[in-house]
Parts: C-alpha cells; structure tokens; sequence
C-alpha cells in the first residue's frame, strides 16, 4: 500500500505526462505543415514571385504579384466592412445584452460563426455579384467582412464584460455621462484586447478560399480598383494546385508558404500589440 | 424610527476638531443651527422588488463629516449612492423620495443626474484607477471625459497629488501607470481624481476596507485635511474609524435611520438601545 504521499505524487507525475504527450500530439500538424510548407515552397520564391504576372503555362518564371495585392485589397475591404459594424454590434451586446433583442443578437451571431463559408460566399454571390452582373473585389472583401462579424462581435463582448464594472463606476461617478464611459473608459481598456481578436479574424479570412470563389473570382492580370475580378493567393493556389503543370504547383507551393507568412506576421503583431499594453508605462 | 429631527448641529463658528475633544462647547451645540448641504427626505430604495432603504430622513451638515454606519445590508452604502444618484445604475435599481442638495431635490425630473455626480463626488471601495491613463491622466480623467482642458493642466495635477498628500510620493513617476501604485496610493489618487471636478460633496464608500493600517491612517488624516472644504459622507464598517474621523454618525439598521446624533454622542451615551447594542458589540 502506497502511502498518500506517494500515491498523490504518483498521480501528478501521471497526469503531467498525459498533458505533455497530449501537447506534443497537437504540436505534431502544427509543426508538420509548417515544416512541409516552407520546404516545398521555399524553391519557388523569388523576386519575381512578388512582382511579375503569372506566366502562362509552358513558359518558365512570373509571379503571384497581383494575388498578393489582390489579398492584401481583399483584407482591407473585409477589415472596413467588418470591423465597424462588428466591434460596435459588440459594444451593444455587452451594454444591452440582456434584452431579448440582444439575446436573439448573440445567438445569430453564434450560428452565424458556424455558417460554412462557401455558403457565405454564395449569398454573397446572389446579394453583391448577381445585381452587378460581374465578380468584383468588393464582393470578396463583402464575403469576407461577413466571415469576420460573428468573431469580431463576439470576442469585443467578451473582452468589454472583462473589464472591471468598477470602472465603469469610477467614470460615471466623475460625472462622465454613460455613452462617454463607455467608449472612452471601458472600450479603451478593452482595446488591445480587442485588437488581438480581430487580427485573429483577419487572419482567419486572409485565408479563405470559398467564399471567393464566386466573389472576387480570380484574375490572371492586374486588376485596377474594386470593381474588377481580383486574383487573391487563396484562390491561386486552389487553381495552381489542381492543375496538371509541375511549374505550377510549385508556384502554389511558394504562395502557400507566403501566406502563411502573412496570417503569421498578423497574429505576432497581434500578441505585440497586447506586450506593448502590459509594458506600458 | 427617524430622528432626523433630533440631529445636533454644530454651530457655524464651532471650531472643526475631531469629535470628542472640546466637550464643554460641544455639550451646547443645538439643534437648528445650521443649514445643511444636503438633505433626504423619506428616501426609499429598490432593487427590483426589495426595499433596501426604508424612509430615510437625514441632514447632512455642511463641512463636516457624517458617517453612516451599520451592519452589513443595512443600506448604507445603498444610501450614499442615492446622493449622486449613482444608485439607479444598477439596472432594476430605484429610489424614491427626496434627496436635496442646496434645497434643490437631485431626484427631480429635469435634474441631469451626470451633472449631480460632479458635485457630489464619490470614491469607492476598492481603489480603481483607470488602468490605460498614467498618474498624471488619472488626475485630469474627470475633467478631460468631461471634454474640458484645463487652462495648466500641470498645476491641477500638482495641486490635486498635493491635496490628497500624495505629491511627494509621485511627483517623479507622474507618466507610470496609476495601477502600479499601492493599494493606499491608488486611493489617494482616487480622491484626487474626484477633488480635481471641484465638488462640493464627497462621498466615500468604505474607503479602507480594502487598505492595509498604515494607509488607513493616511487616509484618515486626508479626510482631516479635506473637512476643511469639502461635505463629506464616509460609509465604514469600522467604528473606530466614524468615532476617529467624523463629527456626526448615523446609525441604520434593517434599512432605516436608527439615530443620528454628534459621533461623541452617539458613541458615549446613545439614546436608542439598538445603537448602544451595536457599538458595544452585542450584534453585528
């Protein structure tokens, strides 16, 4: 018979392995993709790779230079879209929540989270893209301002219930009328929490591919303004990858790697963002 | 029992002490002497369904201090909040009754409770500074979320830190952020963030429960100082602490005024039973 003692520290030195393993496992598709990605990729990226056209088939060389710029156009419409309205739909939520309206708020909100995503791009389709009778950056950045709502909404409700009701009181005890302490006090506090989880969203859509598939379709040259089909680095490695062309599946590979760089540089200057609050002076 | 009527009031020329000390002119201080600040007149409070306070009439004497105490749940800091108004905050949460503040009643329909609450300034509980403003923004938060800008925004920062004897300790850190201060410094700046709006009245809501002795006693000494210019209502569990710093005590029990008299009075020879039971420690 073990002792107590024993026995309890028997039972720590199980379950810590259990949460290490378990960790190590997760890690496992993480570091694989990683790894994978940027062997694969590496080879093709080149300056060109940033700058030129693609090529057409069976001509060596060119670049995804218009499907970065097209992402990085497609993200900016998102963040106009998406971030106004869902950062405010949160404040309500967090003021207001209790009513039935906001209830009803907040469950759309977390249904919606769940909606597929090439579901959001074909109403996206039959709402923007059916109406202008052609694909349009402005429809992608539409698709993907949807995709982000649900989580901006979400996370900036959760973040401002975080912070401390006493400092709502403390405004409101100065005299601060309540619409001011709330965005100056508590959506101030809140912010570089809130900022942290809307990068998170960004990145999250930087990287979608469906939704785009009947917005901002895709776009083999330079696409002028928002107005025109737009080629994004999702999309381009879906086609590239399909395709029967050793040379372009090659470029697929180096645009996957570029993007994953691009959702990697988003979510660091996320936590740096959160860093910069805590060693705030 | 209201006994509002009963209230001794010290005269006006009455030297300021602590109570207790210069008990041969304290013995004839009347009743009628002076106008109050502030007055409640059968003030009842809500939360939902539940009356918390229960008819309270009380006058409360200007520049000096009153303290409300009590045992737990008997409404009293229910009852400092109705002086601002920050009662009705809480959702569900309503009074009625009147609370006059200069003779006009504060609960009134045309009276911007936002405008209340910066002359009759409150500091709580637990000390909150806002976290996201230095030192220096923690001062001029009241006025600079009022939209103001002071003319030397520096010398109401200084003056303030001053007030409330915190000036020597910060003067050199004024850009670090006001949460990194100690428990009894952060409710120091907090009196100086409410003294910088210029209220008249300032309420204190069991302002060092959440402090160690040695700020306790800082903090009393403040409130010392602050009698001097300012009305004030401090809300304490601590009897020591009515008997140390105010000059009058109101005693609520159950959610009604149970008596209301000079502290001296209050603590040496009580006229209610209830009273003297709670002071000397047989309940609460």
């Amino acid at each position: 018979m073990l002792s107590r003692y024993a026995r309890r520290k028997l039972a720590d030195v199980v379950v810590r392995s259990a949460c290490v393993i378990a960790t190590l496992i997760a890690l496992v598709p993480l570091i694989s993709v990683l790894y994978y990605v940027t062997v694969r990729g590496i080879g093709g990226i080149n300056v060109e790779f940033f700058t030129e056209l693609p090529k057409p088939v069976g001509e060596s060389g060119g670049g995804m230079g218009n499907a970065l710029v097209g992402t990085l156009k497609l993200v900016f419409l998102a963040c106009a879209f998406g971030i106004p309205p869902g950062v405010l739909a949160g404040v309500y939520l967090a003021e207001f929540g209790e009513s039935r309206f906001g209830r009803l708020v907040r469950f759309s909100a977390d249904v919606m989270s769940g909606v597929p995503s090439i579901t959001v791009g074909i109403f996206v389709y039959s709402l923007v893209v059916l109406q202008a009778k052609h694909f349009s950056a402005f429809a992608g950045g539409v698709a993907l301002a949807v995709l982000m709502l649900p989580t901006v909404t979400r996370t900036t409700e959760e973040l401002l219930k975080l912070v401390p009701e006493s400092l709502r009181e403390a405004a409101l005890g100065l005299g601060v009328p309540k619409w001011r302490a709330t965005l100056r006090v508590m959506l101030r506090t809140a912010a570089p929490g809130i900022a942290t989880g809307v990068m998170l969203a960004v990145a999250r859509v930087a990287g979608e591919t469906a939704p785009l598939l009947f917005t901002a379709f895709s776009n083999p040259f330079w696409s002028s303004g928002l107005n025109e089909p737009t080629a994004s680095l999702p999309m381009n490695i879906y086609n590239y990858a399909v395709s029967p062309y050793e040379e372009w599946h090659r470029q697929a590979w180096a645009a996957a790697l570029v993007l994953l760089l691009l959702v990697l540089l988003l979510n660091i200057s996320a936590r740096l963002l959160v860093r910069s609050r805590v060693g705030a002076r | 029992m209201s006994v509002g009527s009963q209230s001794k009031i010290s005269r006006p020329n009455h030297r300021r002490g602590s109570a207790g000390d210069d008990k041969s002119r304290w013995d004839e201080v009347s009743v009628s002497a002076l106008v109050p600040k502030m007055r409640t007149e059968d003030l009842h409070a809500y939360f939902g369904q539940t009356e918390v306070l229960k008819g309270i009439s009380l006058q409360i004497a200007e520049k000096q201090v009153t303290a409300v105490i009590g045992p737990s749940g008997c409404g009293k800091s229910t009852f400092v909040r109705c002086l601002n108004r920050m009662h009705e905050v809480v959702p569900g949460a309503r009074a009625t009754g009147q609370v006059l503040l200069d003779k006009q009643d504060i609960y009134q329909g045309d009276v911007d409770a936002v405008r209340v609450r910066r002359r009759v300034g409150m500091v709580f509980q637990k000390p909150n500074p806002f976290p996201t403003m230095s030192i220096r923004d923690n001062v001029l938060a009241g006025l600079r979320l009022n939209g103001e800008r002071p003319d030397d925004p520096d010398a109401v920062v200084e003056k303030m830190l001053q007030r409330v004897a915190l000036w020597d300790e910060v003067k050199d850190i004024l850009g670090r952020a006001g949460t990194g201060l100690s428990g009894g410094q952060q409710q120091r700046l907090c009196i100086a963030r409410s003294l910088a709006l210029e209220p008249e009245v300032l309420l204190m809501d069991e302002p060092c429960s959440a402090l160690d002795p040695i700020a306790t006693a800082r903090v009393e000494e403040l409130i010392h100082e602050l009698r001097k210019s300012y009305t004030i209502v401090i809300v304490t569990h601590n009897m020591q602490q009515a008997a140390r710093v105010a000059n009058f005590t109101a005693f609520f029990y159950l959610g009604k005024l149970i008596e209301h008299d000079r502290t001296d009075v209050i603590f040496t020879r009580p006229k209610e039973p209830r009273t003297e039971d709670y002071i000397t420690g047989r309940f609460g």
